[in-house]
């Protein structure tokens, strides 16, 4: 098992290099010049030649890369070209933002997911699967922008119980969980942004569920005189790995940020800060927060695959 | 023999019958098994492939999916009606008074879950008592079917032993809780030549040994001459011929079980004709109205498209369903 940990680690860093590499070609892939954005329209080419200099624009791809990245490992992403802020505290900022969304989200999703598709794998075909099947369904393919809309009109405007968008008037910075006048501000994206996690996990646990179920050893289980809660927990174990890969997913998507909730919302998180990156083609926190969130991925999956290997022991041979 | 307590049965199947019903048609699996089984007997199922030998052992243990396999007729053990058990009692009966071997150790056994974490569940499930004596009994239970270092092999997973030894461990697993009753349903087939013999010779010993009633099925004739005191041959569902292994096989009653003796390899000079069986079982779905062996028969008459035969007892001990039993 320590053989295998260590492997996962050194299979994550070139993962995590090639991520970076392609972080940093951003400047490059994206449409248009990146000085544009920065110099006025009448620039001399006397003064486009200095701020060349200045961005380093004039050396070889390959020293600009490690350039970059010797800042960025010393957590130096460069200065935000609309903010002006560094950008180290844009990306923190934000990503702490959208943390405390999926720090809600994130369990109460997998939690209800899990609950849901179990069940529904459990009794395959009856009632209770059908209903469960049908709201994942409905947990999917809902448009969730649509459906924040709507709990807006309705807890927000309709009744008035709670806020319709923002983080209330403390802002970013002095957010408190333990106040409920600012913690009211988390529930509608909270709930909103649990829709597809659900959906998803339901519907693989069901399927990972009924799988494993159809497989012979739970025979032998029931041949062992094991009460149906034993078999389950058996069936349960099995199935784990399947349904934490996707989780792992899910994981990923909530820390990254609906771009489209939190603008409905106004959420102050990484999909917002995006959204304003790339209309402002604000290239250096594009990169930084591209960086962060992949290296978020990157984490996620190496927790996942190290999870999956407690769980399964015939993962630690491959 | 005595002729006392010893020799009553210690199973009783009467008029065993199970169909699978699906919305498109109705499978009869076994249809009017009749057997009994005394202490320490052992019993060996033979039959073509689909004939039902799985479905019934499945039955006597009633590990048949509940809503769609309608099980009829009576099974007896020990005197308790084993179609009636329900509940806590079912459970206890399951692994507690009969187990079962499987015929693939390796899809049998839980990827993931030690070998001991089944053995020392199974224990716990029967005999109660504290993780350490579950420990101790599985590993003396690993002992007891011949795995080489137990105190290691405990805490192997099923996928890191060989085949054989996964098949032993399935073996201790079935004699964790002291069953009465062993169902083995080719607990052979899937292991390599040598290793089937090894695992045959341990089995049967254990079964001395412990002195359990044994149902066992198998394709290989020999393992039958080797291993039983009685056979009962199925065929479409049906037992068609159960009587002591020696008679049978040396002087078969039915056409089928003749045709089964004459299409095994054994004592067959080389030039001989290898004589199988023409034809194919019927659907289960689509049982014909009399025999079901009738169309595949050389011996056939008109009669024998009327109505299935009942059980007839040409000889003490050995019965026979056939209109035209073969001459003794
Ligand atoms: N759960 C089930 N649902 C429907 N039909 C089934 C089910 N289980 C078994 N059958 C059918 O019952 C018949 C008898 O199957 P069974 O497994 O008992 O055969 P078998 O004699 O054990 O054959 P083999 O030697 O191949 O193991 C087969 O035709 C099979 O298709
Ligand atoms: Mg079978």
């Amino acid at each position: 098992m320590f053989g295998y940990i260590i492997r996962r680690i050194l299979f994550a860093l070139p993962i995590a290099i090639g991520v970076s590499i392609v972080c940093f070609s951003l400047v490059y892939l994206a449409p248009g010049d990146p000085l544009q954005t920065v110099l006025p329209p009448d620039a001399t080419a006397e003064t486009i030649a200095i701020v060349k200099h200045e961005y380093g624009f004039d050396r070889p791809v390959p020293v600009q890369y490690a350039i970059w990245l010797w800042h960025v490992v010393q957590g130096d992403f460069g200065r935000s070209i609309a903010s002006r802020r560094p950008v180290t505290l844009e990306v923190f900022g934000s990503l702490a933002n959208t943390a405390m969304l999926a720090l809600f989200a994130v369990p109460v999703a997998f939690a209800t997911g899990f609950a849901m598709g179990a069940i529904a794998g459990c009794y395959p075909g009856r009632i209770l699967d059908r209903i469960v099947t049908g709201a994942a369904v409905i947990g999917v393919s809902l448009p969730n922008y649509w459906l924040g809309l709507v709990l807006v009109i309705v807890f927000a405007v309709e009744y008035m119980v709670l806020p319709a968008s923002g983080m209330g008037k403390s802002g970013s910075a002095a957010f408190s969980l333990w106040r409920w006048s600012d913690a009211q501000f988390l529930v509608l994206p909270v709930v909103t942004l649990t829709m597809i996690p659900i959906g998803i996990i339901a519907r693989t646990t069901r399927a990972a569920v009924a799988e494993v179920r159809s497989q012979e050893f739970v025979t032998t289980l029931r041949a062992m005189g094991l009460g149906e809660g034993a078999v389950i927990r058996h069936v349960l174990k099995n199935a784990s790995p399947q349904v934490l890969a996707v989780m792992g997913l899910q994981f990923g998507y909530l820390m990254g940020g609906s771009i489209l909730v939190e603008t409905v919302f106004t959420w102050p998180g990484s999909g917002f800060l995006l959204n304003k990156a790339i209309i402002n083609r604000d290239i250096p926190v594009l990169q930084g927060t591209i960086l962060a969130l992949s290296l978020v991925f990157v984490a996620t999956n190496l927790v996942v695959d190290l999870l999956q290997a407690t769980l399964d022991p015939r993962i630690r041979r491959a | 023999m005595d002729g006392g307590i010893a020799s009553l049965p210690l199973l009783h199947v009467d008029g065993l019958s199970v169909d699978f019903v699906t919305r498109e048609a109705t499978v009869h699996a076994v249809s009017d098994a009749t057997f009994n089984l005394k202490p320490g007997e052992v019993l060996c199922l033979l039959g073509e492939s689909g004939s039902g030998k799985s479905v019934t052992l499945r039955a006597l243990m009633r590990l048949l999916p509940e809503k769609r396999a309608r099980i009829a007729g009576k099974v007896t053990l020990g005197g308790r009606d084993v179609l009636a058990l329900q509940g806590n009692a079912l459970r206890s009966f399951r692994g507690g008074t009969v187990a079962m071997i499987f015929q693939e150790p390796m899809t049998a056994l839980d990827p993931v879950y030690t070998i001991g974490q089944h053995l020392m569940e199974a224990i716990r499930r029967h005999k109660g008592g504290s993780r350490a004596e579950a420990r101790k009994r599985a590993i003396e239970l690993l002992d007891l079917v011949k795995i080489p270092s137990p105190e290691r092999r405990i805490d192997a997973y099923p996928h890191e032993l060989s085949g054989g030894l996964r098949q032993r461990a399935m073996i201790a697993l079935a004699l964790s809780c002291g069953p009465q009753l062993l169902l083995a349903d080719e607990p052979t087939t899937a292991l390599d030549a040598t290793v089937q013999i090894q695992v045959l010779v341990l089995l049967r010993r254990l079964q001395k040994e412990l002195g359990m009633s044994t149902i066992f099925v198998t394709h290989d004739l020999g393992v039958a001459a080797e291993i039983a005191d009685r056979v009962a041959v199925m065929y479409a569902g049906r037992i068609i011929e159960e009587g002591p292994v020696d008679d049978v096989l040396r002087a078969p009653l039915h056409p089928y079980t003749a045709g089964l003796l004459a299409s095994t390899v054994h004592d067959q000079s080389p030039d001989q004709d290898i004589a199988a069986i023409p034809g194919s079982p019927p659907d289960l779905r689509r049982l014909p109205p009399g025999c079901s062996f009738a169309p595949r028969c050389a011996k056939a008459l008109p009669a024998c498209n009327d109505g299935f035969p009942h059980p007839t007892y040409p000889v003490a001990d050995r019965m026979v369903r056939c209109w035209r039993a073969l001459p003794l």
